[in-house]
């Protein structure tokens, strides 16, 4: 204990001077820290609203869910429960046109046509309020604000969905349970279950849901149905689905999604540590007079080095407070940003847990960084007191490898505490390791070669701008780092996005489809094409469907496949999930063969009709070419022989199969059509859906325009949630920018009240600052820039395997952008360096 | 005897080299004396120094400080022993730039007081009282850049003197000083050191200076130069 009184009350005097210097650095680990407190108490928030909404979130104990209406021996089951006081609800969803007869516009939109009193818990709100409670007692629909702009209708209109006609009676707000983002794709839209059969679009629609929802008094008697009836619904191909797995689901997706948002944030943190310790390094030059003169007159190592942890410790500690705060702030505005990926209402509260671990975690940080300069104290010899040349004892001691073992573990454990699991944690730890160490050999290899090369002969101005760079405890490596780290993950973050967004983008050569039409009936098809020739429109493709589930393989029944446990080969989902198959006689642009042989027009061998699989899935049954697949057909069974495996770019805005059949082995089974046609304009696309739908109601014309704008929408939602991390990262680089700035000020005043004393003028000191910071940013972004484009190649390719593509001038503006930012900010905040005279900032020097 | 040293030699490598600063040094200083320590740039004098108030190890050699042989003691000890009855002087004063005149002469006494000492009140009585002595008892609030150096220099010597030492030490404490500032210092330095019943050891070049003390060590090329009429 000795010696501690003496530290407390010197890092207090001390403190005084040096508060306002290290303040703002201390101001980066806030950030950090802001970041990890708001999406960790965020998290929280919802967690628990998810639990105490939890049955709310399905609206029932259990949902019951078929691609094919409920077999009776299932509707006698159900008839039973009702009878024997549980109540249950239906609903059925299928994809349809609307029609607004009054302004003729149309849209794809999916039908839910619901019956009995769901939801059984929560409620769905709606506007005017109230609505849903009408809805059965009428013609009714309620709709998605989205379908009402688009089809330029309003609350009162009617709408047309098949051959049923409804009146628009309210729009719906919000459904507990549902993702917002969801609906960006199909309008949605509410009718009784009563009138769904007027529509008649249940016999030709391709992708109708079969629903029920059931209420139980209780978890004992769900459990009990599920035990009794677990095999039988199996057996049946019913998925089901209760209010607890529903919970438990959505609080995984939560916690993923925000725990990835979380380590994002932890860049944020990580610049924050490289701040402090850059700025103690220096903070640490200026005190060793200091150090030396109280080692002199007889303070131990011990005492000296605690007076500077003290004072480090204390700012990290309030810079780390300070964070909490903004933490509490920004949680608050989570919500908003995250909105499209809430299942339901958040209500903000504060987390304790949250708010102490990011508390401690930044205080943590700010001195495990602190330590690493702030060792050096240590080797301070009394004698430096006597001789200032006299030179400091040089290499890492056992300690200064200690901390920064500590650093490393400290990160890494931080990494997996905050990730999903502990994979990705350790991955992501070793990420920014580095990612770190690249941009700081980077930073180091620009610098050097610089140097060497900067030629004699340039201008003083551009010389003595880029030697402030190399100078004696200069900081060019730790911004290089805090604004290239930031920029790093910007331009990472934009290469994704445009390279998926780009791939998605429906194809502007003309052959092309943009208009996908489905559900032709086969006595369709010929009309339909008259409608497009009518339009003067091209049918590019015309593809039968023939859905299908699989009911043996190589001669076992799935059945039996699916109750054999030990079978960790296949997965489940592909025995399981209803096939919408095609047949034809080429391949087509999107797909290649990988193995086998494509069909010629020679004769089937041995009688079996050959198929060809798309190779994951393939993998995903563990069979192979030559093996035999027997498809249930609506009843109809028909055994077939793999005879290839393709590679599909599912990217692709067309319809690609997982199965295609040889053709004439399809003949007679029940099939629908899909049409593939192209329309430039907007107003041709919206007139061609009018005409095909008035002619044929049941006919669904999707928009690949609108299903990109979608797409684009999610990504861009998905984006903007990183981006809103990310920013904390660049904040905290610009933070240790400016503390870099304030730290050499007294160096900078003092060279440039020199070079003012030998006769420059203010504005050749403004173009020496202008120049190290032009090129500080320069070198910044480059390094962010070059290392985002690396970053965003090995996603774009190894994780969506996509071709890649660089969006070059973008990046180009993103780099000049930094450089620009950054000479803006070193000038606006060096101001005082080249403005005032001379003889008060040496005035102002001496305080 | 308060000062013993024996033999100390003191080499350093530089560039390979090994470069003897000291060499055979011995030496002997009774209580309450004074000696300066004179000698031409590079003849060894504030190594000889640093090696009498313990800064630094010796080559060879030892040196009883108030009869603690400091080879035996770690360099903490040696910090404990400077804090309880070692001054110093500097020549660029070297006061603590972040701290007012006041707390500057109250650092030593904290320090002190941390290891197990004396009474705070005192302390700050103390420093208040050496600060008059200096004639600084309308500056204690300035900080070492709002005082002039011969101001600074007489606040360190009252940090000096803050803690009772048994022994000063001062290393050119005119150095950066004009003649007549100088004079002032050398003045009080004396007075001081003869009000407190100190041992001064001080390294100079100043002949006005090293001419009051009572004994002179002059150093030529790392060796004592015998002294044939200095006065004992």
């Amino acid at each position: 204990m000795t010696g501690l009184s003496f530290a407390v009350s010197m890092a207090r005097r001390e403190g005084r001077s040096s508060r306002r210097r290290l303040g703002l650095y201390m101001g980066s680990i806030s950030l950090g820290v802001a970041a990890l407190v708001s999406i960790n108490s965020f998290r929280s928030n919802v967690i628990d609203a998810i639990h105490s909404e939890s049955r709310g979130l399905l609206g029932a104990d259990l949902e019951l869910r078929s691609l094919r209406p409920f077999p009776d021996t299932l509707q006698k089951l159900l008839d039973s429960l009702v009878s024997s006081g549980i109540p249950i609800s239906n609903a059925t969803n299928f994809a349809s046109m609307a029609l607004a007869p009054r302004t003729q516009r149309t849209r794809m939109v999916e039908v839910r046509a619901m019956s009995g009193d769901f939801p059984y818990y929560g409620t769905i709100t709606t506007e005017p309020p109230g609505r849903w409670a009408s809805l059965q007692t009428g013609r009714f629909a309620l709709i998605d604000p989205s379908v009402l702009v688009q089809l330029e209708v309003d609350v009162g209109d009617t709408l047309a969905i098949g051959t049923a006609r409804f009146v628009i009676d309210g729009l719906i707000s919000h459904i507990p349970g549902e993702f917002d983002f969801v609906t960006a794709f199909g309008g949605r839209i509410f009718i009784p279950g009563a009138y769904v059969e007027e529509t008649g679009l249940l016999e030709t629609g391709s992708r109708n849901v079969y629903r029920a929802f059931l209420k139980f008094a209780n978890e004992e008697t769900l459990d009990d149905f599920l035990n009794a009836n677990r095999e039988f619904l199996r057996e049946q191909q019913i998925r089901y689905e209760t209010a607890r797995q529903r919970e438990a689901d959505f609080t995984e997706a939560i916690s993923i999604m925000t725990r990835f948002l979380g380590l994002v944030g932890l860049v944020a943190l990580l610049l924050g540590g490289v701040g402090v310790a850059s700025a103690v390094h220096v903070f640490v030059k200026n005190k060793l007079s200091t150090v030396a003169i109280l080692r002199c007159i007889g303070a131990s190592q011990g005492t000296v080095f605690s007076i500077y942890l003290l004072q480090a410790g204390l700012l990290g500690l309030m810079g780390s407070a300070l964070g909490v705060g903004i933490g509490i702030v920004v949680q608050a505005t989570l919500p908003d940003v995250l909105r499209s990926f809430m299942p339901l209402e958040v209500t903000m509260s504060l987390v304790r847990p949250a708010l102490i671990g990011g508390l401690l975690i930044g205080a943590w940080v700010a001195i495990i960084f602190t330590l690493l300069p702030l060792l050096e104290v240590r080797n301070v010899s009394p004698l430096q007191a006597l001789r200032r040349e006299f030179e400091a004892s040089r290499g890492r001691s056992k300690l200064q490898l200690a901390a920064l073992a500590a650093v490393i573990v400290t990160m890494a454990a931080l990494s997996v505490g905050q990730a999903p699991n502990w994979a990705t944690g350790a991955a992501f730890a070793l990420a920014l390791a580095v990612a770190t160490s690249l941009l700081w050999l980077f930073a180091w290899i620009v610098m050097r070669t610089t140097r060497r090369f900067l030629p004699r002969r340039a201008s003083y101005v551009v010389r003595q701008g880029i030697a402030n760079l190399y100078r004696p405890h200069n900081q060019t490596v730790a911004v290089t780092l805090a604004v290239g780290f930031g920029i790093f993950l910007i331009a990472t973050l934009y290469v994704v996005q445009r390279n998926l967004v780009s791939r998605l983008a429906v194809d502007a050569t003309a052959t092309r489809p943009s208009l996908v039409l489905f559900d032709i009936q086969a006595d369709q098809r010929e009309g339909v094409q008259q409608v497009l020739t009518a339009r003067g429109l091209p049918l590019i493709a015309t593809t039968p469907i023939v859905p299908a589930r699989i009911s043996h393989l190589n001669g076992r029944a799935t059945s039996e496949i699916l109750k054999d446990t030990t079978d960790r080969r296949r997965s489940r989902w592909p025995l399981t999930r209803e096939y919408r198959n095609t047949y034809r006689d080429t391949l087509v642009s999107s797909e290649r063969v990988v193995a086998g042989k494509w069909w010629g027009q020679e004769e089937r061998e041995n009688g079996l009709p050959s198929i060809s699989l798309e190779k994951d899935l393939a993998s995903q049954l563990a069979v192979s070419i030559g093996d035999h697949i027997t498809w249930d057909i609506q009843g109809v069974r028909i055994e077939t022989e793999i005879a290839s495996f393709r590679e599909v770019d599912w990217a692709r805005l067309e319809p690609n199969f997982f199965v295609v059949f040889q053709p004439g082995s399809l003949d007679g089974v029940p099939q629908t059509f899909v049409t593939l046609t192209r329309a430039e304009t907007a107003t041709d696309r919206a007139e061609l859906q009018r005409d095909v739908v008035l002619a044929f109601p049941n006919v669904v014309v999707m928009d690949l325009a609108a299903v990109q704008d979608a797409i684009e929408s999610i990504v861009e939602s998905v984006a903007l949630a990183i981006r809103f991390m990310a920013f904390f990262s660049i904040a905290s680089g610009m933070i240790v920018l400016v503390g870099a700035i304030a730290t050499s000020r007294f160096q900078r005043i003092r060279e440039s009240v020199l070079l003012k004393t030998l006769g420059a003028r203010k504005r050749l000191i403004g173009r020496i600052l202008l120049t190290e910071y032009t090129f500080l940013g320069l070198l910044a972004g480059l390094a962010g820039t070059v290392l985002g484009i690396f970053a965003g190649w090995a996603v774009v390719t190894l994780m969506f395997r996509l071709a890649f593509k660089l969006p070059n001038i973008q990046l180009v503006l993103l780099w000049l952008g930094t450089a620009a930012a950054t000479a803006s900010i070193g000038l606006f905040n060096s101001r005082d360096v080249f403005r005032k005279p001379p003889l008060v900032v040496i005035r102002e020097m001496g305080e | 005897m308060i000062i013993v040293a024996e033999g100390l030699e003191q080499t350093y490598s530089s560039l390979g080299r090994q470069l003897t600063v000291l060499a055979n040094i011995n030496l002997i200083v009774e209580p309450q004396g004074f000696v300066a320590i004179v000698g031409p740039s590079g003849s060894g004098k504030t190594t000889l120094l640093g090696l009498l108030a313990g800064l630094d190890r010796p080559t060879a050699g030892n040196v009883l400080l108030d009869s603690q042989d400091l080879s035996l003691l770690t360099e903490d000890q040696r910090a404990r022993l400077r804090a309880e009855r070692v001054g110093f002087v500097f020549q660029n004063f070297q006061l603590i730039p972040t701290l007012t005149a006041l707390e500057n002469v109250l650092v030593p006494a904290e320090l002190r007081r941390s290891l197990g000492g004396y009474d705070r009140g005192g302390a700050e009585d103390r420093a208040l009282a050496l600060l008059g002595r200096v004639g600084l008892s309308d500056r204690i609030d300035h900080y070492p850049a709002q005082l002039s150096g011969g101001e600074q220099q007489r606040v360190a010597l009252a940090r000096a003197f803050a803690n009772q030492p048994k022994i000063l030490f001062a290393d050119e404490p005119t150095g950066n000083l004009d003649t007549e500032t100088g004079r002032t210092v050398i003045d009080l330095l004396v007075r001081l050191n003869a009000e407190e019943k100190t041992t001064l050891v001080l390294v100079t070049h100043d002949p006005e200076l090293a001419a009051r003390a009572h004994r002179i060590v002059r150093l030529s090329g790392g060796h004592i130069v015998p002294e044939p009429d200095a006065h004992q």
